[in-house]
């Protein structure tokens, strides 16, 4: 089974390699894509049933013993966030093979170099999930981020070099704040390898410790937007093409969000950030949607959502209960499939109405309802009105939070009851003006038929958002045993080292 | 078997403060030199992590006096990828420079907008179908302003 858990990488790295060789055919070039990220998407469902049977899955990679080598780890958070990552990226992919066939001859945007610029970054994803030592993670996230770069300035054109020159200073400054974090934790213990950190760091002293901790909290506090670091995303976000954007929203946050569940129980159990975090999660949970309150541009909009929304994961993993983070790693979950359905909607929008600009379009309903119900349906997902996967991810937060008790917990419940309720404001203001008042539209051309691919991607999605629903139950059952595992911590290491830590 | 060298600590605290002070700049050029001299004081600073001595080769020396190679391996890692992205920054800055004849990292659209409203005194309301920016140099996307101004006019 351990031969299996390379795959995930492996299989789009190849794909890129392959369709830039293919760059010339462009059927080709996504049928391998498609074929890539499908067979991606069958490998991480496999991982995740054999993770829940039988717990985690260690590969070494070159066959090099744990320490020394590099190890690949599959538990179940990482094999669910492989299955959900996989999803996404495919619908998204399809998503934009439709946009293209639309776009042919409109734009000369390169196309050739999308498709493998798109793997590597799935590839870059699911590294960063399953790497076993601190210095592969970070590798893993210069890779999501040298394609994430590539695809923000997509066409290089001057809004998007303008945009992307900012969010690219912030991931490198992030990075090395990340790099400098790694170097120091070997300085320390001698090791990168997390399951061997695990009972390293816990001999450290508590100073030396803490400002560890702090500093990996910085780097990934800001790949996932996190409050005081969260400026850059909304600025930079809108400005790709609305698949990209989908996927950059859907999942790049999510795996700093990841990446702060990782640390926070294997590395640092303690909790001794939890009150710092329970601040910093409320915080940006309220400027988050107070920044989407504001903004009158629907991709802009859903970005402060998604910033504000990351707040109830931090919520989650600052509780350190099983209770807390099962709710969270479900709500991380919940809210890859519904954000990245948001953006495609909105992209959506802009081929029917030409723009996304509140100001300037309208009836959306009467004109395209199927955009209508989409767009209704996620909404109101996000908003977390019952029974969608939303209300159970905040009720479970919510449930959590009560748990534990005290006064910190309490105020956070109460800032996620806000900020669900202006949520709902957000979303209903939305639909209002988008959807509701007189038809207006920003194209000079009558009717633009909406590809099918694209529609049927979103759809594909819609679906997925509600199928989290339905099957709620079971996939808290996975969160519950993952986060219990996360915090017992020693089923991680004794995959790793199954005679003992070295 | 000696601890690391005071002379290259300092010199990392050197580089990497001077990297921070040219990453506070406006120019893309001198972010990138930042870049550059936070990259390679935070790559030495790795380096600085293991245990100095002789060339790990087996048979050079015994093991215990061998230096340590696995910061070494990831030096060398970090410093591909630095080498990377500073070629993706430095080709940024020049289609930045080739697009619009400077390298400055502006500020974002909305804050200006807001900057714009302040002045004006006036608070921004979601209908605000013209609000002219046509005589705007600052204002970021052309297409923008340009739909803008055909709004203001009305069709046509």
């Amino acid at each position: 089974m351990s031969r299996l858990v390379p795959l995930p990488v492996v299989v789009p790295l190849l794909g890129a390699a392959l369709t830039l060789l293919l760059a010339a055919w462009p059927r080709a070039q996504r049928a391998v894509s498609v074929t890539c990220l499908a067979a991606t998407l069958a490998v991480a469902v496999a991982l995740l049933v054999q993770t829940y049977r039988q717990g985690p899955i260690v590969a070494e990679v070159g066959g090099w013993p744990a320490p020394v080598g590099i190890v690949l780890v599959a538990d179940q958070l990482a094999a669910l966030m492989l299955v959900v990552s996989a999803a996404v990226t495919l619908c998204v992919l399809l998503y934009s093979i439709g946009q293209r066939q639309w776009e042919t001859g409109t734009t000369a945007t390169p196309v050739a170099i999308f498709h493998p610029t798109y793997l590597v970054l799935t590839a870059g994803v699911t590294n960063a999930f399953l790497a076993g030592d601190l210095f592969n993670l970070f590798v893993g996230f210069e890779i999501l981020l040298a394609a994430s770069f590539v695809l923000i300035t997509l066409g290089g054109t001057e809004t998007r070099i303008r945009t992307g020159s900012t969010y690219v200073v912030v991931n490198v400054l992030s990075s090395m704040t990340f790099l400098t974090a790694v170097g120091l934790v070997y300085a320390a213990t001698g090791t990168v390898n997390m399951a061997q950190l695990a009972s390293r760091l816990d001999a450290l002293p508590d100073g030396v410790r803490l400002s560890l901790q702090l500093m990996l909290l910085v780097a990934f506090g800001v790949k996932a937007a996190v409050f005081p670091l969260s400026a850059w995303l909304p600025d930079s976000y809108p400005t790709a093409p609305a698949p990209v954007t989908a996927v950059f929203a859907g999942l790049l946050t999510k795996v700093g969000v990841y990446a702060i569940i990782r640390t926070e129980t294997l590395l640092f159990p303690d909790g001794r950030v939890a009150g710092l975090l329970m601040v910093v999660a409320g915080l940006t949970m309220l400027i988050g949607i107070l920044g989407a309150v504001a903004q009158s541009d629907m991709k802009r909009l859903f970005s402060f959502t998604l910033v504000s929304h990351i707040g109830y994961m931090i919520f989650g993993v600052a509780l350190s209960t099983v209770a807390g983070l099962s709710g969270s790693i479900f709500y991380v979950v919940h809210h890859i499939t519904i954000q990245t359905t948001l953006f495609l909607v909105a992209g959506l929008v802009e081929v029917r109405a030409g723009s996304t600009d509140l100001r300037r379009i309208g009836g959306l309903s009467r004109v395209a309802p199927l955009i209508g119900v989409l767009f209704f349906v996620s909404a109101m997902n996000l908003a977390g009105i019952p029974p969608f996967s939303g209300f159970l991810g905040k009720l479970g937060l919510f449930q959590a939070g009560v748990a534990v008790g005290g006064v910190l917990p309490a105020v956070l419940v109460a800032a996620g009851a806000l900020t669900s309720l202006l949520t709902l404001y957000v979303a209903s203001r939305v639909w209002n003006v988008a959807f509701w008042r007189a038809p207006r539209l920003d194209t000079r051309e009558p009717t633009v038929r909406l590809p099918a691919l694209m529609v049927g991607a979103t759809v594909a999605l819609v679906v997925l958002g509600l199928t989290l629903t339905v099957v709620a139950g079971p996939i808290f059952d996975v969160t519950a045993d993952a986060a219990a595992d996360l915090l017992d911590r020693t089923p991680y290491v004794r995959a790793v080292y199954p005679e003992g830590t070295p | 078997m000696s601890g690391p060298s005071l002379v290259l600590v300092v010199f990392v605290g050197v580089l990497v403060a001077c990297g921070v002070t040219l990453l506070l700049e406006r120019s893309l050029t001198r972010i990138l030199l930042g870049i550059i001299l936070l990259g390679n004081g935070v790559n030495l600073l790795i380096l600085l992590g293991g245990r100095s001595g002789a060339p790990p080769v087996v048979g050079a020396a015994p093991t215990a006096e061998m230096s340590d190679v696995l910061p070494q391996a990831m030096v060398l890692t970090a410093i591909v990828i630095t080498f990377g992205l500073t070629a993706f920054l430095l080709a940024v800055s020049y289609r930045s420079w080739y697009l619009t004849g400077d390298d400055e990292v502006p500020d974002d659209i909305e804050d200006r907008q807001v900057v714009r409203l302040a002045e004006r005194n006036e608070a921004p309301t979601t209908d605000l179908g013209g609000e002219g920016s046509g005589g705007d140099p600052e204002q970021v996307d052309p297409g923008l302003a340009r739909r803008r101004d055909r709004g203001a006019e009305g069709p046509g």
